[in-house]
């Protein structure tokens, strides 16, 4: 069974549709992809599975399974018990994920004294732990440290660290990446995959970027305009891409080894078919 | 370790002699007074203070019109100001903090029954409002603690409300829901040490606010019956002004200083908390 299910959802903000029936399934140690271009739902996927969605946001149809169960239909206290212990989520911004005014050391603190029911000084010591297992030098004094006294490379660290505390099912990655500069951001990605590897989560993966996705993706799924309009393993969707937008797509993608001149706007005819299309379910 | 000197900042040094003095006038008003407050010297009225011609070296601030020494009255003066400044200014900070903090959060129909209620309350002057309280509830100090909380929770509540409904868009508020924390535990723990450099100013103005309200109502006879309050020795004062100004300057000097000194205190302790002013 996949630990992630999502099922015809649809959502609406306002009068206008945002998602319009996305299907989706996310297996146990699976890092799946979910790409497309701005505006086309993917964060609202996200938020949704974490159930921090803006208040305007009403989910009108669908259901998103976790274990089986739907999260939607659960109280929000049965869903809040979940949150942080068997889903966590990791934000595009590191530098303003972590409380300004906390200490790193105490925030993790809190999180683990809340999640795991350990004493303040266990959490103390496994924070220590958890830092020094996504590879932070001298966890003893960044521990003393305000988050904005932290490179942001280094708070996405802490940020990853938290996120994989309780060693969680699912993790939600919006575009954890985006904010950091590009060396950083490989080594932050190398990191994702091992702690992945090392709990057997299953991450959702939330990003506009193919080049990550060929990296560390299993498998991907392509969206626009409020649907999914192709899943596959990531090998194969970059081979032969099976739906004409997730090839204009591939075709829009700047190559170092290829000159910028051979780069392709996605065809407008494309995008009106496409839109026409989803305006139609 | 910050160094010393970084904490210490010039405000937060004027603050806290200003307010250590007033703590130490409350608490040992007796020791520290040269004279009782309510003696009379009817041999020494209207004495200047020991700066100016005709003075008298035993009453280093000078007397008033029964001769009482206005030193003394003004240490004992103290209580009854630091009391109200204390307990008024804290229970009006509570107040506006957890109103403010439930508003500014959930938003809503919470917000709007709070922000109405506090624009009710802020559409009447202030002072009105403290008047009219302690007609009704008859003088004393307790009256006044009562009036400085119903004026001042308002503006606490406010300025907590608008800075808590811009924080609570940031992402560390959603990144402690997505993990799981309940409302109660985001308020308390993750946006309150947010607040508290905003707090420690808030604090200090409340405070100032605080021993004015107590002047102004003991100057019009609603304050305690103590032995000497400073709003009533501006009153006493009052009728001699053309003979001796200092009865009623010293006292509004006394108040002007406390305010100033309190006010400093909370932006000094704002200085010396905020973390992002580190370094």
């Amino acid at each position: 069974m996949s630990v992630l299910a999502i099922e015809g959802l649809r959502l609406a903000i306002g009068e206008t549709p945002i998602l319009r029936g996305v299907d989706l399934a996310v297996e146990r140690n699976c890092v799946h992809g979910l790409v497309g271009e701005s505006g086309a739902g993917k964060t609202m996927v996200g938020k949704a599975i974490v159930n921090a969605l803006p208040e305007a946001a009403r989910i009108t149809a669908g259901a998103i399974r976790f274990d089986g169960r739907d999260l939607i239909a659960m109280t929000g206290r049965a869903r809040r018990r979940l949150m942080g212990r068997a889903i966590a989520m990791i934000l595009q911004n590191p530098m303003t994920a972590l409380n300004p005014v906390i200490r790193i050391g105490d925030q993790m603190a809190d999180i683990l004294a809340y999640h795991l029911e350990v004493s303040r000084r266990g959490a103390a010591a496994r924070a220590a732990a958890m830092l020094a297992a996504v590879h932070i030098r001298d966890p003893e004094r960044v521990m003393r440290l305000y988050p904005h006294e932290l490179s942001g490379g280094m708070c996405q660290r802490v940020v990853i660290a938290l996120a994989f505390a309780c060693e969680p099912r699912l993790i939600v990655a919006d575009e954890p990446t985006t904010a950091l500069d590009v060396t950083v951001q490989y080594r932050v990605l190398r990191l994702l995959k091992e702690m992945q590897a090392r709990t057997q989560s299953a991450v959702l993966f939330i990003t506009h970027d193919l080049g990550v996705v060929a990296k560390l993706c299993d498998e991907v799924s392509v969206m626009f305009a409020g649907r999914i309009v192709e899943s596959a393993a990531v090998a194969d969707l970059f081979a032969h891409p099976r739906h004409d937008y997730t090839a204009a797509l591939l075709a829009a993608t700047p190559r170092y080894d290829r000159p910028a001149s051979t780069l392709t706007p996605i065809p407008d005819a494309l995008r009106t078919r496409l839109l026409q299309e989803a305006e139609r379910v | 370790m910050r160094p010393f000197a970084r904490r210490w900042n010039p405000r937060l040094v004027f603050g806290a002699i200003v307010a250590a003095l007033l703590l130490g006038c409350t608490l040992f008003a007796a020791q520290l007074a040269p004279h009782d407050p309510m003696d009379q010297d009817l041999l020494n009225q209207l004495r200047p203070p020991v700066v100016m011609q005709g003075n008298d070296p035993q009453f280093a601030l000078g007397t008033d019109e029964l001769g009482r020494d206005l030193l003394a009255r003004l240490i004992h003066g103290a209580r009854p100001a630091v009391l109200v400044m204390l307990i008024g200014a804290t229970l009006s900070g509570l107040l506006g903090m957890c109103l403010g903090l439930v508003a500014g959060y959930f938003g809503g129909w919470m917000d709007a029954a709070v922000s109405r209620t506090v624009e009710i309350f802020m559409s009447f002057p202030p002072m009105l409002i403290a008047i009219v309280l302690a007609a009704v509830i008859g003088p004393g100090l307790d009256t006044v603690i009562i009036a400085v909380v119903v004026i001042g929770w308002t503006r606490v509540c406010r300025v907590i409300r608008g800075e808590v409904l811009a924080m609570r868009e940031l992402d560390f508020v959603a990144s402690a829901r997505t993990a799981g924390v309940s409302h109660l535990r985001i308020m308390f723990h993750e946006l309150l040490p947010n607040l508290a450099p905003l707090l420690a100013v808030l604090f200090g103005l409340e405070m100032g606010r605080a021993i004015v309200t107590e002047a102004v109502l003991a100057f019009i006879g609603f304050s305690s019956s103590d032995v000497a309050t400073w709003g009533a020795m501006i009153a006493g004062g009052r009728a001699y002004i053309y003979q001796a100004w200092w009865i009623m300057a010293l006292p509004v000097a006394v108040i002007v200083l406390s305010v100033l000194g309190l006010n400093a205190l909370g932006d000094g302790l704002r200085q010396a908390t905020d973390p992002l002013l580190r370094r």
